[in-house]
């Protein structure tokens, strides 16, 4: 089989890994936590990293008026569904399409992602924003505004006592290194193409 | 600082103290954040309870009661705990606790158990170190002055609970001074589960009327038997100071327990009334339960040829202690200025020969020159104790010249005295009771502190001194209080401790039948003139907090249980006029107290344990109304 088509499936079969590590992490520090409470994001579940963290976090995060994190999230239906698609969808075209089509693959994948994102980015500000009016202990920003406790998206941020970690843990690197291949893919073929033009 | 060393040596001392001086300080410096090399577990005498040092920083890290009722837990107060103080004389809430020991496997420390005694109402209880708590405790009948006690067998088969006081067996109305001969001393062989760690009385062995007074497992070579010394071996029944100091030489009692163990698993032995309590708490019912037992299976020791001999050994021996490859075993007279050490194997050789110098009670008496290895002179008063390093040394306490002295297993030479600041009684080498000494500290426990620290009144705390004994010559590095009258101690590293210690207690597995497993189940129910209130605890809120329609003259439980499952996060209770104490409830744990409203009003309750940045908002009322009120009983539930 040509080289590009097993870069192709490979690349979008790394996108199972999803099923099994989680994508996400966030992880919060503070000095009386010397081991820190932290959350995995799975695409179908958020789990403790230690057990009952999301239960510490929770009973913590309540006297800013936080609400509790959801047992679940309707993203926790879709996002898998998608996923599975993608992966049979790639392999697929890694088996019968042409190697336009790996960048077709590509860029809905990149689309996906971004969505994904996205879509964590707004659920991450409503969590950190949306608080209880009669939260115990209230904080504003310098400029007055009611300060808000949105975890980073991505990288490090303090947060009063805690500093908030969020990176992508070995499901996300299996996605992006998959989506890597499927675009080498593409190189590939494109380039064995031309040269088969030029022949 | 060496002002006070004693005589030849207090100069030689303080040309050093200088330089070494600061050497000590950095060698018992443990940084902020930084932990310990070792835990030290001393009793805590008249305390009833344990405390748990750092070593070698001397940090006090925890008290566990054992035989005392504690208020900073509620233990002994509350509802669960209560049972673990029942005894056959009813509900004892202290004892005097002595001799703790840590449970072993081949000889080792495994840190499963430390086993400690109860002197005054004989008991032994077993704390279990992955908690470090009170799991349970035995009473011991035809027992008093529970003394020589409690050590453990090579592989934790047995704890051993010895008499000092022998006393009619079983009791009887009689004159005190026809002692002799019809008082009895019992040993007790306590067996302790391989697996769950539970204890049972397994049999007694009925000895002559003498005062059982410390104890010593054989190891290696002599596993299999255990040795008690003794005094008053004169049966004197007055003034023992004079009358028990009148033989020339007392006894070690050498006890082949495997044999005895043999004989009565083949059904030897016979079976008395008696009536103990048997005291069991369990971690995930949270409650501990007591059972009266009702027989006691006792052994005539002359009834087991081979099983039982007398040592003879000069005046009037304390310690008993058994080298780390079982071949010696040290009596020291305290009478005396030396120490008389035992060969094991000559005491086998001895009794192969049929060597014997006569017999008491029909039990053989041993000829002193044949099973005595050496003789170590000392130059010190009154020794009493002897633990050991791993390379051949032994150390001993003189309690009368305040000092331990550093001696060789085999050549009996001294190597080395140190002063101890004053009159010390034990002493503890991590490991020192098993075939594996960690011989890089040694702690004294010494009875008299006079000047040693601040003045806090005529009485001060007991100090412990903390020698490096890795060298040649021994160091004195630093001295801290203790607390009550620490008697013996054990220690072992804090890496076989740290790794097993629980967080928390796993809501999931509380099976206490008034638990409730989340906040949302809070409820108070009446039964009669019975109010129980199942309430939670999370920080920073008690659920329910407002309680209306108890009345004057009602029984009000409060089971609380704490549903945090973080390490640490403790919270407590307490309402006031409660004839009681607080408690202090785990997370994932529930505990019971009781409270009996005598007048009317609106009366508050709170979290005692700084738990939260609200703590202080942790709290909630109870209005009483009076007794004839037809005030419906109603509470609140999380602000609603
Ligand atoms: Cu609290």
């Amino acid at each position: 089989m040509k080289k590009h088509k097993i870069l192709m499936m490979v690349g979008s079969l790394l996108l199972l890994l999803l099923f099994a590590f989680p994508l996400w992490n966030i992880t919060l520090e503070a000095p009386q936590y010397p081991t820190p409470l932290g959350m995995d994001i799975y695409i179908n579940k958020f789990e403790d990293m230690h057990p009952h963290d999301i239960k510490n976090i929770n009973l913590m995060n309540h006297y800013v008026g936080m609400k509790y994190i959801p047992e679940t999230i309707p993203e926790f239906k879709i996002f898998p569904v998608v996923i599975a698609v993608m992966v049979i969808l790639g392999v697929f075209i890694g088996l019968k399409a042409n190697y336009k089509w790996y960048l077709i693959w590509f860029i809905l994948m990149l689309v996906l992602g971004i969505a994904g994102m996205y879509d964590f980015y707004l659920w991450e500000y409503n969590y950190g924003h949306d608080l209880d009016p009669k939260a115990i202990m209230k904080f504003t920003n310098p400029d007055g505004s009611i300060m808000g406790f949105q975890p980073p998206l991505f990288g490090s941020k303090d947060i009063l006592n805690f500093k908030a970690h969020s990176y992508p843990r070995l499901g996300a690197y299996g996605m992006f290194f998959g989506m890597f291949l499927t675009f080498i893919a593409y190189l590939l073929g494109k380039k064995e193409a031309k040269k088969v033009k030029s022949n | 600082m060496f002002m006070m060393g004693c005589g030849n040596n207090g100069n030689k001392t303080q040309e050093k103290a200088g330089a070494l001086g600061s050497n000590a300080a950095e060698k018992v410096y443990v940084a902020p954040g930084e932990h310990d090399e070792f835990y030290a577990f001393l009793s805590g005498g008249y305390s009833g309870n344990v405390t748990v040092y750092g070593l070698p920083s001397g940090r006090m890290l925890k008290e566990i009661p054992v035989f005392s009722q504690f208020p900073t837990s509620g233990y002994g107060y509350s509802e669960e705990t209560k049972p673990m103080l029942n005894t056959s004389h009813g509900f004892i809430p202290w004892d005097d606790s002595h001799h703790p020991d840590i449970s072993q496997t081949n000889g080792e420390l495994d840190g499963r158990f430390i086993f400690i005694n109860g002197n005054n109402t004989p008991r032994i209880a077993k704390i279990d170190l992955s908690v470090f708590e009170t799991t349970e405790i035995i009473e011991i009948p035809n027992s008093a002055g529970n003394h020589s006690s409690s050590f453990v067998t090579e592989n934790t088969e047995y704890v051993v609970a010895g008499t000092r006081f022998s006393v009619p067996v079983p009791q009887v109305d009689m004159p005190i001074n026809e002692y002799k001969g019809k008082f009895k001393g019992a040993l007790s062989f306590i067996s302790v589960d391989p697996e769950h760690g539970h204890m049972d009385l397994k049999f007694q062995i009925i000895m002559p009327g003498f005062n059982y007074d410390l104890s010593h497992p054989g190891r290696g070579n002599s596993h299999g038997w255990f040795f008690f010394s003794t005094y008053n071996t004169e049966e004197a029944s007055t003034l023992l100071e004079v009358n028990a100091s009148q033989n020339d030489k007392d006894f070690i009692a050498a006890i082949n327990w495997k044999k005895i163990e043999e004989y009565v698993n083949n059904g030897g032995g016979k079976k008395m009334p008696a009536n103990y309590a048997h005291n069991v708490y369990d971690e995930s019912t949270h409650n501990a339960t007591s059972t009266m037992k009702k027989e006691v299976l006792v052994v005539d020791p002359t009834e087991v040829p081979g099983a039982v001999y007398l040592l003879p050994t000069p005046k009037s021996p304390h310690g008993c202690d058994v080298s780390p490859d079982g071949e010696y075993i040290i009596g020291s007279g305290k009478l005396s200025a030396d120490l008389t050490v035992h060969s094991f194997t000559n005491m086998l050789k001895a009794i192969e020969d049929k060597k014997f110098d006569g017999e008491a009670y029909g039990i053989p008496i041993m000829n002193y020159d044949d099973v005595v290895a050496g003789v170590v002179k000392s130059g010190g008063l009154g020794p009493l104790h002897t633990e050991f390093d791993a390379k051949g040394n032994a150390y001993t306490t003189f309690f009368i010249s305040s000092e331990v002295v550093k001696w060789k297993l085999g050549t009996w030479e001294v190597i080395d005295r140190k002063p101890t600041y004053y009159s010390v009684g034990h002493l503890m080498v991590p490991g020192g009771n098993s075939r594996k000494p960690f011989g890089k500290y040694l702690i004294a426990m010494n009875k008299i502190t006079k000047d040693r620290y601040l003045p806090t009144g005529p009485e001060l705390e007991h100090s412990v001194q903390l020698y490096d004994i890795s060298g040649e010559k021994m160091e004195l590095l630093s001295d801290f209080p203790s607390h009550g009258e620490p008697h013996y101690a054990a220690g072992c590293p804090a890496d076989l401790l740290k790794p097993k210690s629980k967080k928390f207690y796993k809501m999931e597995e509380n099976k206490h039948p008034y638990a409730i497993k989340a906040p949302q189940d809070a409820k108070v129910v009446r039964e009669g003139s019975n109010v129980h209130i199942y309430m939670s605890t999370i920080r920073s809120h008690f659920t329910p907090d407002n309680i209306e329609g108890i009345k004057v003259g009602d029984n009000v439980y409060f089971h609380i249980t704490n549903h945090e499952q973080d390490f640490d996060v403790p919270h407590g209770f307490a309402m006031i006029g409660a004839n009681t104490s607080e408690i202090l409830v785990m997370p994932g744990q529930t505990k019971t107290i009781t409270w009996q409203p005598k007048q009317v009003g609106v009366w508050p309750f709170y979290c005692t344990d700084f738990c939260s940045a609200l703590h202080q908002e942790m709290q909630g009322y109870i209005r009483v109304s009076p007794q004839n009120s037809d005030i419906k009983l109603s509470w609140s539930l999380d602000g609603e």
